[in-house]
């Protein structure tokens, strides 16, 4: 299996207070250094809570925003310059909110047609062509071409979400939690549809989101990012069911189940670090019930837990 | 808050050196020699030569700005040639006057017209709320300066209740009932058009915050009705109500220029458009750093009274 | 464009205004060839002639000049000059906005920093000066008066475009190519124009005064031209002998002003889409409540809700948001509502206690019994009495649910005080205690915070104390942690079970997770489309559901620990509640429907245990039982 995307140390840091001259109030982390690695039709799940950096990675992986340290190879070619439209080519990104990604003002033929044209320089006979056969393939009926993006409902609109990455031509989808706001009947529509085009077009997806199960059940490998960084990485079967850094284990026993007693699964201290002035050894020390002083001095490295799996843990959980 | 305080008084330096720079550099439009135009076509050629000295205008235009500057610093407005006296003490007398007038008309705007909108809002679609939309209407369209006419028409000359120009009686007044007496119809023409205003956004305001879901929080907990409109959701529109008050203080500054001609009120503002008719600048350029540094003084009251009110301004 | 012009007229002020100024307008374009007197040949013998005199309709001026005349030439000055002023001011400050909201950062600063310091002057200092250096005339009076208006502008479509340009369309425009130049003109100014023309409609006429009163003043047009508010100044001397002079031109300065700002009003009315929806209206303190029947009374449970009717009525179109829901919460019972986005779940859960937004929401049928006492027709001071303190509400979303300018203990501490005369003191004690009761350390400081300084969960736990506050019988709980992280609302669900066994309390409880129903719910009654298709013990309903819909929901959920799998899916969408289709509401998405169901209304039929409202239920319930 090729690689079809390789980021090799990427960080992000904002200057928060900043004023108009002079140096910012302080700095924040979003994305502490992270390594990924995707093979050409694999689809790699990230999964994490609000806070954690995963849109923000997502962001700098489509080249909308230019990471602060470290570098990013899709296809075996280096991207240093975060420009969209160079990225574009190669790497899609399908929004959360479907609605508010589609231009109120513009129907759906206008915004298809822009990255024919934008991004492949096709003429008018060919974008038709090629929008006709799109269309065909995420089963969406022509007549809606003409319509405003208002009148579909959010599942018709994440289906021209898709169409359109579909349109660019790229072979790599970034999907930024595409599925949350739909209801569960629609959402188990769209996953099916990305599952079929994925086999169809030999697509590689990096799959973003907060609902482990979703996660799950569409991942082949599956990374777990806390407070910016990655504290496990895993085959998508394992990563749940085995989980070696305590707070995956906690994600998985949170999740609710029909049948399993309510226990909260954690009774310390449930804030985040504060973002402006971060612990210094794991961020995850003061929720952690396996804590100890290494872990409050020693931020851990992500390492080989056997079997595929990784964690970043001085005291990870055994099989 | 005392840090926040000094911390918006430190931000207010910048603004006000870039009104003092706005104020030089459309002054330095003035088509021609400046000297001249300061003086007047009649000027003769010595005073001419004297004031170009003294203003620096042989001097590079940032040269002159500075020179200007720090003039001002001292208190120093040059001399108004028409009325041959110093510009700040022109100004300084006249300043009281509108103080008094704007800020009746102020307190009078900002009450009735957030009461109007609480009323207007809280009975939406019902007759207080038309009767209210429709005086808006005509309140924010009348011109302030026919207003004031049509003011004089009917109350000093048909009714004869009220004077019809002027602070004081020229004879036997000078008390503060005979300064009600003159006030009454200056302020209340003044007021009109602000009243208006905040109050058409009051009610928006108050129809926009009734909406949140905090407001349904109080109801579903019981709060009695009459507290839901006039602590929660006031206390919350009040924060976008606030810097419209801010806003609106500076119309009824610029209205008070048209209500000081038409009620002869001896203010700033008629000072200025006298200044500018004679075309003497030094004193429209007094009068103007003046009145925009005690707005932007106001200003930081303002903002002052949001932070108090809203927790979430912070720095 | 013609469905504009509908919604403009239906607001008549706007359509009075629009007609007015619309005749205004022709007469002025019409002015050249009208047959008028020259407007500025003097006649002193004529001087000061009464309206309706021979030959001048309006009467004549101090020089004795035609009235009418000068009126129309006046008014076509000073509109002019206004539009111009208008559009100049709009053109400027839009382009400044776009820019600085588009591009943010250090532009947007260093562009509003300057903008900030044009508003620092009361406008018309900015306006005098301008006009003082360029000297009096209506050209300069017309550059003063865009001027002082670019502000104005700047700032309203920066906010707009901040706003936009943080939309993810901008960013899928950049990712499909296009540059910063094309999605300024392409994607970004469409949006905004719409708030150009709000913004000018409603400054216009603002900007007609401003230029009349330079006028006034007689920094304006200069004579013998003359635009209304020169007319007005030069009568002025004049005003008490001929009081008609100044009457004339200010009458036809408000005339045209009310007329545009009647019509700004209209325009932005029916460009802003959130007034389409009625959105703007403000809810009132209880739902509207117009019942043609009241179902005889049961006298079952604590909480008995009978065949409740809930619609809102927006425009014409009526959307059936509760159509008959009949449900029976005993005491120490925890009851779910499960049902996708639309389904009325929520709806439901509001009625009970009168608090749907109305307008647009009528409650029109049914009734929700409160120990056999109806509260759907209760008087507002009877049903304010039980809110908060029989029956207490938990919200979704804890930031917007609670007051952002009160401490929580004091948030906490009114929900005492509104049903209890006890002194503030006590209350504030009360509060924190209520605080520890949910398990917030340090809870004496933190009633003394304010919400934004709180993390969701902990919001989340305010919102549950507040619902405690009066020991109430039942707690209304909707979607209480859908806004919430995995791991928090494990937490707040443990804590919701704890205290509801510990105090006896019944909770109803909205959701649209089968996982937080399953561990929380002693039954569950399941939503689609406003009614309840299927009602049962939660594990029963779980494991063995009887509606198709409850069945295919299910296997539409996936479960963690199952591994990659293809998922079921339910094809289709949920009906519009504003246009059902006859019989079961759920036959065009499933596929055991038959012409059966498709006809006439289909009962909820089964056991007092168990019920579904289905004639090809997945398994019989009354076997079940």
């Amino acid at each position: 299996m090729s690689t079809a995307l390789k980021a090799a140390g990427l960080e992000k840091t904002f200057a928060v207070g900043k004023p108009l001259f002079g140096p910012p109030k302080g700095l924040v982390r979003a994305v502490r250094p992270t390594t990924l690695e995707v093979g050409t039709g694999e689809t790699l799940g990230i999964v994490g809570e609000s806070g954690c950096g995963k849109s923000t990675l997502a962001r700098m992986l489509v080249g909308l925003l230019a990471p602060s340290a470290g570098t990013i190879e899709i296809e075996g070619e280096a991207l240093n310059r975060a420009d969209p439209a160079e990225f574009g080519r190669r790497i899609q990104y399908v929004f959360q909110d479907p609605i508010s990604s589609l231009n109120p003002r513009k129907t759906i033929r206008q915004i298809m047609e822009v990255p024919l044209r934008r991004l492949h320089g096709m003429g008018r006979p060919a974008r038709e062509q090629r929008i006709r056969e799109i269309f065909d393939s995420v089963n969406l009926r022509e007549e809606f071409l003409d319509r405003y993006p208002h009148e579909f409902s959010g599942g018709q609109a994440q289906r021209i979400g898709v169409a359109r990455a579909l349109a660019a031509a790229a072979r790599i989808l970034v999907l930024d939690e595409p599925v949350s706001a739909l209801d569960v009947s629609v959402q188990a529509q769209v996953l099916n549809l990305l599952a079929r085009l994925r086999g169809e077009f030999n697509l590689t997806y990096l799959f973003i989101s907060h609902d482990l199960a979703v996660v799950e059940a569409v991942s082949d490998r599956i990374v777990v990012l806390y407070f910016g960084a990655v504290v496990e990485s895993g085959p998508a079967e394992r990563v749940f069911s085995t989980p070696r850094h305590p707070y995956t284990r906690l994600l998985a026993q949170s999740a609710p189940v029909p049948g399993r007693p309510l226990t909260a699964p954690e009774q310390k201290d449930t804030e985040l670090p504060d973002p402006l002035n971060p612990p210094p050894g794991c961020a995850f020390a003061n929720r952690c019930p396996r804590a100890t002083d290494i872990c409050r001095q020693e931020d851990p490295a992500l390492r080989p837990m056997g079997g595929d799996q990784f964690a970043a843990c001085h005291h990870p959980h055994e099989v | 808050m005392g840090s926040y305080i000094v911390k918006r008084l430190l931000s207010a330096v910048p603004v006000l050196l870039g009104i003092t720079l706005i104020v030089f550099l459309i002054m330095a439009l003035i088509p021609g020699d400046p000297a001249t135009a300061i003086l007047g076509s009649y000027a003769t050629p010595e005073n001419v030569e004297r004031l170009n000295r003294q203003l620096g205008l042989d001097e590079p235009m940032w040269k002159q700005y500075f020179i200007w500057l720090g003039n001002l610093l001292q208190g120093d407005m040059g001399r108004s040639f028409a009325l041959n006296r110093p510009v700040l003490d022109e100004v300084l007398d006249r300043f009281g006057a509108t103080l008094v007038l704007a800020g009746t008309s102020f307190v009078l705007c900002a009450l009735l017209g957030v009461l109007a909108g609480v009323v207007s809002a809280a009975r939406q679609y019902g007759l207080a709320d038309k009767a209210i939309t429709f005086a808006v209407i005509i309140g924010i369209s009348v011109p302030p300066f026919f207003l004031g006419m049509m003011m004089i028409l009917l109350f000093a000359v048909r009714l004869g209740w009220l004077p019809a120009s002027g602070m004081y009686a020229i004879y036997g007044g000078g008390d503060l009932p005979d300064l009600l007496r003159h006030l009454i119809m200056p302020a209340l023409a003044l007021s009109v058009v602000a009243t208006g205003v905040i109050g058409r956004l009051s009610r928006s305001a108050m129809l926009e915050v009734l909406r949140q879901d905090f407001i349904r929080t109080a109801r579903a907990k019981g709060v009695h009705e009459r507290s839901v409109i006039w602590r929660h959701a006031l206390r919350a529109a009040m924060v976008s109500i606030i810097p419209v008050l801010g806003i609106q203080a500076g119309f009824v500054i610029s209205g008070a220029v048209y209500i000081e001609i038409v009620f002869q009120w001896p203010g700033v503002g008629r000072m200025l458009v006298d200044a500018i008719l004679r075309r003497d600048i030094l004193l429209v350029q007094g009068g103007v750093v003046v009145v925009a540094a005690c707005y932007v003084m106001f200003n930081i009251l303002v903002d002052v009274a949001q932070s108090l009110l809203d927790p979430r301004i912070k720095t | 464009m013609s469905a504009f012009l509908k919604l403009l007229f239906r607001n008549r002020l706007a359509g009075a205004g629009a007609v007015v100024l619309a005749i205004i307008v022709v007469l002025v374009l019409l002015t050249p060839v009208l047959p008028l007197q020259p407007p500025n040949v003097t006649d002193t013998a004529d001087r000061f002639l009464r309206p309706f005199s021979e030959g001048h309709l309006l009467g004549t001026d101090h020089l004795g000049r035609d009235l009418l005349s000068r009126l129309l030439w006046g008014t076509r000055l000073s509109l002019a000059v206004g539009f111009a002023a208008a559009i100049v001011a709009a053109v400027l400050g839009a382009a400044v906005g776009i820019i600085a909201g588009y591009f943010g950062g250090r532009i947007d600063n260093t562009i509003m920093r300057g903008i900030d310091m044009l508003m620092a002057f009361p406008y018309i200092l900015l306006a005098l000066a301008i006009v003082a250096a360029l000297g009096p005339g209506l050209m300069n009076a017309l550059i003063a008066v865009a001027a002082v208006n670019i502000p104005f502008f700047a700032r309203n479509i920066r906010g707009i475009t901040v706003g936009l340009a943080g939309k993810e369309f901008v960013d899928a425009a950049r990712l499909a190519g296009l540059g910063h130049g094309r999605i300024l003109l392409f994607e970004l100014l469409p949006n905004v124009v719409p708030v150009i023309v709000i913004a000018m409609s409603t400054t216009i006429g603002w900007m007609i005064l401003e230029t009349a009163g330079l006028s006034f003043l007689g920094l304006g047009s200069q004579p013998p031209q003359a635009d209304l508010g020169s007319m007005l100044g030069e009568a002025r001397s004049a005003m008490i002998t001929a009081p008609h002079t100044s009457v004339v031109p200010g009458a036809m300065i408000l005339l045209i002003v009310m007329s545009i700002n009647l019509l700004g009003d209209g325009v932005r009315d029916a460009l802003d889409p959130r007034l389409k929806s009625g959105a703007l209206s403000r809810p009132m303190a209880a739902t509207l409540v117009e019942r043609e029947r009241v179902p005889e009374a049961r006298g079952e449970g604590l909480l008995d809700i009978q065949e409740l009717q809930t619609q809102f009525h927006v425009g014409r179109r009526i959307y059936r948001a509760v159509d008959g829901v009949s449900l029976t919460l005993e005491p120490g019972e925890s009851l779910g509502i499960i049902g996708e986005s639309g389904s009325g779940k929520s709806v439901t859960a509001l009625s009970v206690m009168g608090l749907v937004a109305s307008p647009p929401g009528v409650i029109t049928g049914g009734a929700a019994r409160y120990k056999g006492q109806d509260l759907i027709g209760a008087k507002y001071p009877r049903l304010r009495s039980l809110r908060g303190d029989r029956i207490a509400y938990i919200f979704q979303d804890p930031l917007s649910t609670l007051h952002p300018l009160y401490r929580v203990g004091d948030q906490l501490a009114e929900a005492i005080l509104s049903h209890h005369s006890v002194s503030k003191a006590e209350a504030m004690q009360r509060a924190v205690g209520l605080l520890e009761d949910v398990r917030i350390p340090n809870a004496e400081n933190r009633a003394r915070a304010y919400p934004h300084e709180l993390s969701g969960g902990m919001r989340q736990r305010v919102g549950i104390a507040m619902a405690l506050a009066n020991e109430p019988d039942i707690i209304i709980a909707d979607e209480p942690t859908t806004a919430l992280d995995v791991t928090v609302q494990a937490q707040i669900l443990a804590l919701l079970d704890d205290l509801r066994r510990d105090r006896g309390l019944a909770i109803l409880f909205i959701t649209h997770d089968f996982g937080v129903v399953g561990q929380l719910c002693d039954r569950v009654a399941v939503m689609y489309a406003g009614r309840i298709v299927e009602e049962g013990p939660t594990a029963e309903v779980l494991d063995d559901p009887a509606h198709p819909y409850t069945a295919r929901l299910i296997a539409c959920v996936p479960e963690l620990g199952q591994g990659r799998r293809e998922m079921a899916a339910i094809p289709g969408l949920p009906p519009a509640v504003d246009n059902l289709p006859e019989g079961c509401a759920f036959a065009p998405r499933c596929d055991k429907a038959t012409p059966a169901c498709r006809a006439g209304d289909i009962p909820l039929a089964g056991t007092e245990r168990r019920r579904v409202r289905c004639i090809h239920p997945e398994t019989d319930v009354e076997a079940v039982a």
